[in-house]
């Protein structure tokens, strides 16, 4: 018996000990949703071009990921192409040398400033990831629901609460499927959704970082004073809700609307039985400038310690042209490409997604750049005051002048 | 007169420490002493035990440490409390001569033990859902359902509940360290008992229990041990940033997410390792207090 | 008479609180287990239900064993865990022998080295763990598991072992030494026959954490052939987050084979438990 465990052992370790063939890349990323993706799309549309190199997709949990690769790429076990977290997570991989500068990348001219500002140093002489996707927020609707009650779909926050208000005094559905519990939720889906409505989009959040406005002004505040109301539209028990939970009671019909990012699109069209529409955050009255949340959340870069360096930049050269990011596009609808060349896409939802950049002005997470990079952690403290002011176990004043407390100990430009 | 070389404790001793010493404590120290550097202008620099003030001291470091302390204390109490008396219970009813069934009950009682925390943190979360209904459905069926809350997303509920789950799964593991202490009580032991006319309960509490109190001390420390160490079950189902608020933040979930970074928080090994030796002192501490103060002073019976 | 329905009583009292715990202690696998058979809208219409013929669908276990080669992790599972747990109960044993029995300059000192281990997250040193892999070649390799669980393994197995030898006669010793036996002779033949019960409650609790840990394979040996189950449950756990039925059913394969290893080490651990209280 023993013998034969000590003979797979010994097996199983010669095949696995060899150092892998020459023109072999891993690619090292969160997304292991796109794992089928990856193996039946887009390596084999990369293979026809050039089959002489191996692509690997190698994903861990999003969870994970950031701990499980900076252990690797500190002990030098890492992949050689690593996807890339937006700010400050791959500039600090970049300043200890771990991602390559890939500055000079032909295909870097495909790609805005704009693109690519969430993986350039902050002077933006350096660019270490090529940009892949964003991520829009919004909210998405049962349009079954919506027709059934005589719902129109709304524009301004009056109307926005009247539907809320409609829905709950039918009874039938739940008015919002959103929880506490998993904290994110009310802070992406809450808080940076609407967010920018009040804050006026960039203006506000590089003023924010120019400490030219403070998380106490009223444009700040606003955003967590429409959340405490949100309060009376969750389901019972919110505050045990889960993220899987909330997708759940949407997409089984039982809630009306979502606070959603646009990821959720491939998701919910292959569980969702009824018709679904999308909406952007609702503005203050009618005729206003919308403003929404065009997040950069994933990019590619190259490890720079790869011993396959060559093979690397030309599947980084490849990633960075308008084919890969037709292909992406509409491979996993609700990842916009960042490309400037546009991409046509054949998902409505998405379709309805993507058509807000032409009328709303887009703005990314106000606390991505900059501004979590000190103790107390900006992104951290408003997951959990956004929770905390949807549960009512903080007043929106409260946890605004917490977050700019917390902000101010720390960051220079809000010292005052 | 020199007594002669024990080279078999050598060689008792050689390959467990040997091994021990390269996987386990060269990288743990190399990492602890991680908590004496951190960065400075000129890069990483020798601080000497500023961390630690940092750490007790600065009121943005300090108030998430005792908090996360505090309910790692609470933690360990309700495990105390709940677990170890269950499972003593739960082994001195087994250990019953003639019980039909005890391998059965044994055998079922241990299984949540051996589940993986995803599996614990998953489960549990979907019976306590207020929405899919089962808690819920289950008070209504003995009239209890006004009893019922959303406990996991309550701050003044959801640590103990937490705490609960985990003594529900780790409850075999006192259950089975006792039951094998008290079937290697000989039964010549009992017998003589039986002729004084000590039996039943008052043979427990007069000839059992003195003679497994060295097992029980046993499983205080691993308990004490494990709950300051606990990390998973919070993790799998409360998040690194443990919510409601922090309230069921505990020492290895603060460590997790200063050490290794969360979301857009980043990594600091220096004030990571910090944490992890104001844990290891505690926990050391504790050990010591049961290997000198308490382990010493128990009598232990050889059979 | 009295006496006799005095014991009854007590029975059915012992049974009515064994029974009690174990519906507690079962009712969340029932759950997982029932529910990984049923169609997503039965799971949340009547997450109780028992999967009728109206909501039976296997649908949760084609989308998993599609998707990995789980008879593959299983045996990589089943190798690292098996290597390990023996070389932790050997040396484990080995050690635990030396501390309880002989009395030397420092024995209290390497006692207290030796428990160090358990008062450290073994995950803190990843870092170095995985430069010293690195360094021998060893990652993606079931050999670099193997190592790992051994270390993290031998401070508890030490721990337990040692309080356990100490209640082994000194006078059966004594007349091995007297019959001329060697120091390793008196360990191997008498002392660890007599702490089967311990080598076996040992047994279990260090199977256990090696079977479930996610972190290490995660690190030291992410690579499709080397994948242990957890680490290829995982996967699913974190592709179909809202796929209930591929989520429960992901986990209720899980839950199988390592309830079978238990069965396996639990009638080995009752033998010796019964072997032990004979003597």
């Amino acid at each position: 018996m023993r013998k034969t465990y000590l003979t797979a052992l010994l097996t199983s370790t010669l095949l696995a000990g060899p150092a892998l063939a020459q023109t072999t890349l891993t690619i090292e990323s969160w997304r292991n949703d796109d794992l089928t993706i990856w193996q039946d799309t887009i390596i084999p549309a990369f293979n026809a071009q050039h089959p002489d190199i191996n692509v690997v997709f190698a994903p861990s949990a999003p969870a994970e990921y950031n701990a499980a690769l900076n252990s690797k790429l500190a002990a030098g076990s890492a992949g050689d192409l690593i996807t890339c977290r937006p700010f400050d997570a791959s500039l600090e991989l970049f300043n200890q040398g771990h991602l390559a500068d890939l500055t000079g990348l032909a295909s870097m001219a495909n790609f805005s400033d704009v693109a690519k500002s969430a993986w350039q140093t902050d002077d933006g002489s350096a660019t270490f990831c090529v940009p892949m996707a964003s991520v829009i927020h919004g909210f998405i609707y049962n349009a079954d629901a919506f027709a059934e009650l005589g719902i129109a779909v709304p524009t301004t926050n009056d109307e926005f609460y009247a539907a809320l208000d409609k829905i709950k005094a039918d009874g039938t559905y739940i008015p919002m499927a959103m929880g506490t519990n998993d904290q994110w939720e009310a802070a992406t889906m809450g808080y940076n959704n609407i967010g920018p409505t009040y804050w006026k989009g960039e203006e506000g959040r590089k003023a924010l970082i120019a400490g030219e406005q403070k998380l106490t002004d009223p444009q700040w505040v606003a955003p967590f004073e429409q959340l405490a109301r949100w309060k009376d539209y969750l389901g019972d028990g919110f505050e045990a809700q889960t993220y899987p939970d909330s997708q759940n009671l949407f997409t089984l019909g039982r809630a009306a609307i979502y606070p959603a990012g646009s990821w959720e699109i491939s998701g919910f069209n292959a569980q969702a039985t009824f018709k679904m529409g999308a909406f952007p955050p609702p503005v203050q009255a009618a005729g206003d400038t919308c403003y929404i949340s065009d997040h950069t959340d994933i990019a590619i870069g190259m490890n720079a310690k790869s011993p396959n360096a060559e093979a690397a930049k030309v599947f980084l050269e490849w990633v960075g042209s308008p084919e890969f990011a037709t292909l992406y596009a509409n491979a996993l609808p609700g990842f916009f490409s960042l490309n400037s060349t546009p991409v046509e896409m054949q998902d409505p939802l998405a379709q309805e997604f993507v058509s807000w950049r032409a009328k709303c002005q887009p703005t990314i997470r106000s606390t991505y750049q900059i501004l979590s990079r000190g103790t107390p952690n900006l992104e951290n403290e408003t997951w959990n005051a956004s929770a905390n002011v949807i549960r009512g176990s903080e007043t929106p004043a409260d946890a605004a002048k917490r977050l700019q407390d917390g902000l101010a100990s720390w960051y220079e430009p809000q010292k005052q | 007169m020199k007594r002669p070389v024990r080279w078999h404790i050598a060689v008792f001793l050689a390959p467990a420490v040997l091994i021990y010493t390269a996987i386990m404590i060269v990288p743990l120290f190399g990492t602890l002493n991680l908590s004496l550097f951190n960065t400075g202008p000129d890069g990483v620099e020798f601080v000497g035990l500023a961390n630690f003030a940092t750490l007790f001291g600065d009121p943005r470091w300090a108030d998430a440490f005792w908090n996360a302390l505090g309910n790692n204390v609470w933690f360990f109490i309700v495990h105390m409390l709940v677990q170890n008396p269950i499972g003593i219970a739960l082994a001195a009813i087994l250990s019953s001569p003639r019980l039909r069934m005890a391998a059965f009950y044994r055998t079922a009682i241990f299984i949540p033990t051996i589940l993986s925390f995803v599996i614990v943190g998953f489960v549990w979360k979907l019976i306590l859902s207020p929405i899919w209904g089962i808690a819920p459905g289950l008070l209504d069926l003995v009239g209890l359902k006004s009893l019922f809350a959303p406990w996991l997303g309550r701050e003044e509920y959801a640590l103990t509940t937490l705490a609960l789950i985990s003594v529900w799964q780790f409850v075999g593991i006192p259950m089975m360290l006792i039951y094998a202490a008290l079937l290697s009580i000989p039964d010549e032991v009992l017998e003589a008992a039986e002729m004084d006319g000590i039996t039943g309960m008052s043979a427990f509490w007069k000839i059992k229990l003195p003679l497994i109190l060295p097992s029980i001390g046993i499983i205080s420390i691993l308990t004490f041990v494990g709950n300051f160490n606990a990390f998973d079950l919070i993790y799998v189902a409360q998040g690194a940033l443990a919510g409601p608020d922090f309230s069921t933040d505990i020492l290895g979930t603060f460590l997790y997410r200063t050490f290794f970074g969360f979301q857009l928080q980043l990594g600091d090994p220096y004030m990571g390792s910090a944490i992890a030796g104001a844990m290891f002192g505690i926990i050391l501490l504790g050990v010591c207090v049961y290997l000198f103060g308490i382990q010493t002073r128990l009598r232990r019976y050889q059979f | 008479m009295a006496q006799a329905r005095i014991s009854w009583g007590r029975t059915i009292a012992a049974h009515a609180i064994l029974i009690t715990w174990t519906v507690i202690a079962l009712f969340p696998v029932f759950v997982t287990v029932v529910n990984s058979f049923k169609s997503r809208r039965a799971i949340f219409a009547d997450p109780l239900a028992l999967p009728w013929p109206e909501h039976f669908d296997l649908v949760g276990y084609t989308t998993v064993l599609k998707q990995g080669d789980f008879f593959g992790y299983f045996q990589n599972s089943m190798i690292v865990t098996v290597v390990s747990l023996f070389l932790v109960l050997l040396f484990g044993a080995m050690a635990a022998f030396a501390l309880s029995e002989y009395r030397f300059r420092g024995d209290m000192l390497m006692g207290l080295y030796l428990a160090l281990g358990i008062m450290i997250p073994i995950r803190l040193g990843t870092v170095a763990i995985l430069e010293i892999m690195v360094a021998g070649g060893l990652v993606n390799t079931l050999t670099a598991l193997i190592l790992v669980y051994t270390a993290q393994g031998l401070p508890l197995a030490v721990f337990i072992l040692s309080e356990f030898m100490k209640t082994v006669s000194d006078d059966l010793k004594n007349a091995g030494r007297i019959d001329g036996l060697s120091e390793y002779a008196i360990f191997f033949t008498l002392v660890l026959p007599l702490v089967r019960p311990a080598m076996a409650t040992v047994a279990v609790f260090t199977m256990i954490p090696i079977w479930n840990d996610l972190w290490f394979p995660l690190i030291l040996a992410p690579a499709e052939e080397v994948k242990t189950i957890t680490l290829g449950s995982q996967v699913f756990i974190g592709q179909f987050v809202t796929n209930w039925n591929a989520v429960l059913a992901a986990l209720s394969l899980a839950i199988l084979p390592v309830l079978v290893l238990y069965l396996i080490f639990s009638r080995q651990l009752i033998r010796g438990i019964t072997a032990g209280a004979v003597k």
